[in-house]
């Protein structure tokens, strides 16, 4: 198929330009936005290879939650860019070496002869349903442990940050709705008799 | 030569819903201000062409011709692709909405994913436009409007599973085949999901940053929010998003909770009344988009903490409870589950 070779190649060019901004561009807002953009490339990229279930959950956790709640934070900050850029020749050797130990290792992994695509069978393409179906499937029926256990241990995240960032303050006041909402009009208003001086004039 | 002919056809379909749907937004700004001046005793714009019908078109071309400010010390290139940000998810989530049996431009069967995801993104067309105005105001309206929208999300997700329970798939054209039955309009899913129903009706409104959730611009508060800035072109394509997103959550809730093109006297009479028609989709969603002009008109607007309290502390519960009733009811059998 011409269309999915040009798409691809497009697609894939797009990903790795916006791979590069993230760690080229200097705004920080900027970078972050490349990140979005080479999430929503490799999740194209994901379903041109049918895989429309990742490619979706891709967009929808990531560009959609997770970079929102990045964008909030780095837009409230307020990043002078000059001072960054201060460190970068006293830093660059140590950046170096991580850099090229990491290409290291990865060189070592892939071409080993544990890797690479004759090393594994193709897997059998998902042949009645889509594949939302069958991940489905196999998550909440094989996999439903992993799975849960997974899910707790998100959750055991999710309370620690919050326990360990909420700092109850003195002082603070709160409304209780529910309090709100039961007042009735006899616990706010008073309703006063005052006698009239006088009756001369008929006023009431 | 094939796949040529395959990415033209393709191109003409998505014409043939987006051209339409753009025509669609023209008639419904007109539509908003003369159904708001009926409800506060005045007439709306009625001078230029019969009832004032070629309003929106007269205001496209005034539009059009003013000058596009950019304000000193925004950020150019994001101050210009924010609109397009808004406006573009507004669009695609469109090709897997089914108008009637086998009419979408894409049945794929995760479609209530990809429309999750779709509309999902439209926050960042409201976030950068407020970040790169370089102004407090559209700040501040950027921020609400990116919490406001993560909160309801929660909610709007919650309320689609308990659908996709009930159906039994993703795939919105099932979604829909799942509500038929013999008893008309008792047979669609609002009556079994009601509180779903109800969430889902409400979070897409907050979604769609229109009132009484409309904190994003909240005039009386932030001036105009996140698009205080933005003049000419660039503030009608952010107008074109938002009423497009409205069209799109009124046909969402049609096509979900309502019954889609079914009819409402399915299986009680015979006729073309009985029969299911894009027509019965067009009027759900048409009653929708009614209600989202008829609450801009009666509520006063929300206060900030409140939309919060009610997003998270209200709805999140609620759709959660209901979520376990819907699966209840479908293993017993109550509710029959779509294949």
């Amino acid at each position: 198929m011409v269309v999915e070779q040009v798409l691809f190649f497009a697609l894939g060019g797009m990903l790795l330009l916006a791979g590069l901004g993230v760690v080229t561009l200097k705004n920080p807002v900027h970078a972050a936005m490349s990140l979005v953009l080479t999430f929503f490339t490799s999740s194209m990229l994901w379903i041109l290879l049918r895989a429309e279930f990742l490619g979706i959950v891709l967009i929808l956790v990531y560009v959609g939650a997770v970079m929102v709640l990045f964008l909030f934070v780095v837009m409230m900050l307020d990043i002078n860019v000059t001072p960054l850029r201060e460190g970068f020749a006293r830093f660059l050797p140590v950046g170096a070496t991580v850099a090229a130990l990491m290409a290291v290792q990865m060189i070592m992994v892939l071409s080993s002869k544990h890797f690479g695509f004759d090393q594994f069978a193709q897997p059998a393409a998902v042949t009645e349903g889509s594949n939302t179906e069958a991940l489905g499937l196999e998550l909440y029926t094989n996999y439903v442990y992993p799975f849960e256990i997974a899910a707790v241990i998100l959750l055991v995240a999710i309370v620690a940050a919050i326990t360990l960032t909420h700092r109850k303050r003195e002082g603070g006041k709160t409304q209780n709705i529910d309090k709100q909402v039961q007042v009735r009009r006899d616990d706010r208003l008073r309703i006063v008799k005052v006698a009239s001086e006088s009756n001369e004039g008929g006023g009431t | 030569m094939d796949d040529l002919v395959l990415v033209a056809w393709t191109l003409l379909k998505v014409l043939l819903v987006t051209v339409p749907l753009i025509l669609c937004v023209a008639f419904y700004t007109l539509a908003e201000r003369r159904v708001i001046g009926y409800m506060q005793v005045r007439l709306g714009p009625m001078h230029i062409g019969p009832w004032g019908l070629l309003q929106p078109f007269a205001d496209v071309f005034k539009m059009l011709f003013k000058e596009l400010v950019i304000p000193s010390n925004a950020d150019r290139f994001l101050y210009v692709i924010a609109p397009l940000l808004a406006l573009a998810p507004a669009f695609a989530a469109w090709a897997v909405v089914p108008f009637s049996e086998g009419v979408a431009l894409s049945q794929i069967d995760a479609g209530l994913l990809y429309l999750l995801a779709m509309t999902s993104l439209g926050v960042y067309g409201v976030i950068l436009a407020g970040w790169a105005s370089n102004s407090k105001y559209a700040f501040l309206g950027a921020m609400r409007s990116a919490a406001q929208i993560v909160s309801y999300e929660i909610a709007m997700g919650f309320a689609l599973v308990g659908v996709l329970i009930a159906a039994g798939s993703l795939n919105l054209e099932k979604i829909v085949l799942a509500q038929a039955g013999n008893l008309g309009f008792l047979e669609w899913f609002w009556l079994p999901l009601l509180p779903l129903f109800l969430v889902y009706l409400i979070s897409g409104v907050a979604e769609t940053n229109r009132a009484p959730f409309d904190v994003a611009e909240g005039e009386s508060e932030i001036v105009a929010g996140f698009h205080v800035e933005y003049s000419g072109s660039a503030f009608a394509v952010f107008f074109l998003a938002e009423y497009a997103n409205m069209i799109l959550i009124s046909f969402l809730t049609a096509l979900l909770f309502m019954g889609g093109w079914l009819s409402p006297f399915q299986g009680l009479i015979g006729g073309p009344l009985g029969a299911p028609s894009p027509v019965w989709l067009l009027a759900k969603a048409a009653f929708f988009m009614f209600c989202f002009l008829w609450f801009r008109a009666t509520f006063p607007r929300y206060r900030y903490d409140q939309i919060m309290r009610l997003g998270w502390k209200i709805f999140i519960p609620i759709t959660i409870v209901w979520i376990a009733v819907a699966a209840v009811l479908v293993v017993t059998g109550v509710l029959e589950r779509g294949t």
